[in-house]
């Protein structure tokens, strides 16, 4: 029962990183229709901006942890979301109103552009960081001596996962911005005649997800203390995954799919075999896709004649 | 994208330098801010393991300064080339002309293909890229018909190509079968793993088609990876006979082929062989998918792509229509995977990456969808360049990303932007493929 506790935790805050980046597929998929291939890679970029502004931060004197951790998360999102911005504009903008393929491979071009880009600008060899933030919280000890962890790292990403969520909520529900995405994600035309802006309105959308996606990766440096140039790949597909498990298009859904994804990932290591996680995963989104073919929360397409 | 001016105002499309020079000074600002850490610091981990940093501002100038020159550039390419055309029925003239060219290039680049051997005998460098060429253009005709005839969008398809090498590797290898029994069996073991994928996906439609035909793709490879006391896992298999021509090998031993001929033995037949094997391998595809394009069941398959509920009202089975087309898809994928293993003699899951699906993708997309000369084309295009790019060693990829950008930027519809329907009423127009519809998936 312990160990399942303990597993638990750790599956929800790989979870809560999951679903950060899922929540860019998602927002994207909703207004433009198009799997952002390169968006894993964005989330790769923000992993090791967080990791660039952290050594510089530190290399000049700064101890005070909180302060450093706000500047690195400020900066990440800010350099990360122009990244999403200027992808956007080269990559997927003037294919707006091509056919469907078309955007879809030049967004696989731009995903093997980032990937090489840091590769070629950072070198391929793994960055590891020291332990940012140690320290935790024994929950419970049971009679065989076996303890169930709450790191300060695991608090933190649940509770930075959990107001950037409320966030983003209050963003696309309160604001005119949001607003402004929702008319896009339903008619794009109508909402243009109406006078929304609607090539900003994508554009914002692209930042956002970006923004959220540096998040994403800077939790994963703090949490993992290492960033590759091909961490995002893999999480881009999990997330991905995610996304479609909670019904392409819905952001709750990409939250509840993200997590579900990092709960069966880190069961299936626990019980079963670490090396068979991904193919648990993967299969798991086949399975719930034959029996409900729009994912959890997703809105059934119904296509009229 | 910016809303089309009138034709009559062309003194207001072109931007004056002034307003050229801004979007220039923009865009090097964005370069800046972009690359300012990525380029500007460089992280590494020292010998204790400490990460260290130091900064490469001359390069990051550098950087800045040619997306500064390049915006300048391709903004006054831009107005040098004019606004693009967007005629829907190709111009008779022009029709003529592809005509005749669509005419000539097949039969002019087949009987090129055949005389390759007898013209690069001795460059041993070229026929082993024109081998990988036509690898490539197998398997981009064998992804043709799931993506450009059914418009099933099929992100996995090196799955099968990884089936039908490890079919014909572990076959050979543990079994002593020959190759030229182990690639029917190689085809059918990967048409039956391209039913058992269309099988979930039969009621999924677009982009989670997509992300599952994806998922399989890692599946299959995690599984080749992981299943180690079969596939050998990371290590992969060793040792893949070579073929035989139907049982004769091509060695200098005293029953080889050379010794048979009383020829001097040379390297090259092998390759020579090699070569005339895909050549006939990817001819075999063309013909059966031209062949079959006039058949009931590839006309459903075009029927499908273009409307699938029209499809069902018209008494179309689509369950069947979409599992054959994965499984004869998935088939020439076998047979392109025993060839590979053959040729190789070794292989691993390391070949047999999404990247390979990509580019497959992007061969089939480029060449235009459904277009059979394009694939040839896109195919030659794409491998050739990156060879052309060996070079630059591990700038090739960012290389290879960015000209599918662009390519795609420039020619969204793919090289041959045009297609000659195979049912028409009365007289037979080549239409723009703005008009051909990709498929719900």
């Amino acid at each position: 029962m312990d160990y399942f506790a303990q597993q638990l935790i750790n599956g929800l805050v790989l979870g809560s990183i999951y679903g950060l980046i899922a929540i860019g597929y998602t927002m994207v998929y909703g207004i433009v229709g198009m799997i952002n291939f390169a968006h894993g890679d964005i989330f790769m970029i923000g992993g090791f901006i967080a990791l660039i502004t952290f050594l510089i931060l530190v290399s000049f004197g700064l101890t005070a942890i909180p302060l450093i951790l706000l500047v690195v998360l400020l900066v990440s999102m800010a350099i990360t979301a122009l990244y999403g911005w200027t992808v956007e504009r080269i990559a997927y903008r003037p294919l707006r109103h091509s056919f469907r393929l078309a955007p879809m491979l030049s967004a696989i071009g731009m995903s093997f552009v980032l990937t090489n880009f840091s590769q070629v600008s950072q070198g391929a060899r793994v960055k590891p960081v020291p332990p940012i933030i140690t320290g935790g919280h024994t929950l419970h000890e049971g009679a065989d001596g076996f303890v169930v962890q709450l790191s300060n790292i695991q608090i933190i990403v649940v509770i930075t996962t959990v107001v950037l969520l409320a966030l983003f909520t209050w963003l696309v529900s309160r604001t005119r911005l949001g607003r402004d995405m929702r008319a896009c994600e339903q008619d794009q035309t109508m909402a243009a005649l109406l006078g929304v802006d609607v090539d900003r309105t994508i554009s914002m959308t692209f930042v956002i997800g970006a923004a959220l996606a540096a998040v994403a990766g800077m939790m994963y440096l703090l949490y993992y203390g290492l960033v590759d140039f091909f961490m995002g790949f893999v999480a881009g597909i999990k997330a991905f995954t995610a996304a479609v498990l909670g019904g392409i298009g819905s952001l709750p859904g990409a939250m509840l799919g993200g997590l579900l994804i990092g709960l069966i990932e880190t069961l299936w290591s626990a019980y079963f075999s670490v090396e068979y996680k991904d193919v648990a995963a993967f299969s798991i989104l086949i399975v719930v896709l034959i029996f409900l073919p729009t994912g959890l929360l997703g809105r059934p397409e119904v296509e009229k004649v | 994208m910016s809303a089309p001016l009138p034709a009559s105002a062309p003194a207001s499309r072109a931007p004056g330098a002034a307003l050229i020079f801004k979007n220039a000074a923009i865009s090097a600002l964005v370069a800046l801010v972009l690359f300012s850490l990525m380029i500007g610091v460089r992280t590494e981990a020292g010998p204790d393991g400490q990460l260290t940093y130091w900064t490469r501002f001359g390069e990051l100038a550098t950087v800045v300064a040619l997306v500064f020159g390049g915006s300048i550039i391709v903004e006054l390419l831009r107005q040098w080339w004019g606004p693009a055309s967007e005629t829907k029925i190709i111009p008779p003239s022009v029709q003529n002309g592809l005509a005749v060219a669509g005419r000539w290039i097949g039969p002019v680049l087949l009987v090129f293909a055949i005389l390759i051997p007898v013209i690069f005998y001795n460059e041993r460098y070229l026929l082993d890229l024109s081998i990988l060429v036509l690898t490539y253009v197998m398997l981009g005709w064998g992804l043709n018909v799931v993506v450009g005839l059914a418009g099933l969008l099929d992100l996995g398809y090196v799955a099968f190509y990884a089936v039908g090498a490890y079919s014909y590797a572990l076959l050979a290898t543990n079994f002593g079968l020959s190759f030229w029994i182990c690639l029917p069996l190689a085809g059918i073991l990967a048409a039956f793993c391209g039913v058992l994928l269309g099988f979930p996906v039969l009621r999924l439609r677009g982009d989670y088609l997509a992300i599952v035909t994806l998922a399989f793709g890692e599946i299959i490879r995690l599984v080749l990876i992981n299943w180690q006391s079969l596939t050998g896992g990371p290590n992969g298999v060793t040792g893949i006979p070579r073929p035989t021509l139907f049982g004769i090998p091509l060695t200098p031993a005293d029953d080889g082929l050379a010794a048979l001929l009383r020829i001097e033995f040379s390297p090259t037949h092998r390759i020579v062989f090699l070569f005339y094997l895909i050549l006939a391998l990817a001819l075999i595809t063309n013909w059966v998918t031209i062949r079959l394009r006039r058949l009931p069941i590839g006309r459903a398959w075009e029927a499908l792509r273009e409307d699938e509920v029209a499809c069902r009202a018209l008494g179309i089975n689509t369950t069947t229509t979409k599992l054959t087309a994965f499984a004869t898809g998935a088939m020439f994928g076998g047979f392109a995977g025993a060839f590979f293993a053959t040729r190789q003699g070794f292989i691993s899951p390391e070949s047999f990456t999404f990247h390979e699906s990509a580019l497959v993708l992007a061969i089939v997309v480029l060449g235009g969808m459904g277009s059979q000369l394009g694939v040839v084309l896109a195919a030659i295009a794409m491998i050739g360049g990156f060879e052309l790019f060996r070079g630059l060693d591990q700038y090739r990829m960012l290389v290879f990303g960015l000209a599918m950008v662009l390519l795609m930027i420039w020619r969204p519809r793919g090289l041959i932007g045009h297609r000659a329907p195979t049912v028409f009423l009365e007289k037979n127009q080549a239409i723009s493929s703005d008009l051909v519809k990709e498929g719900h998936g």
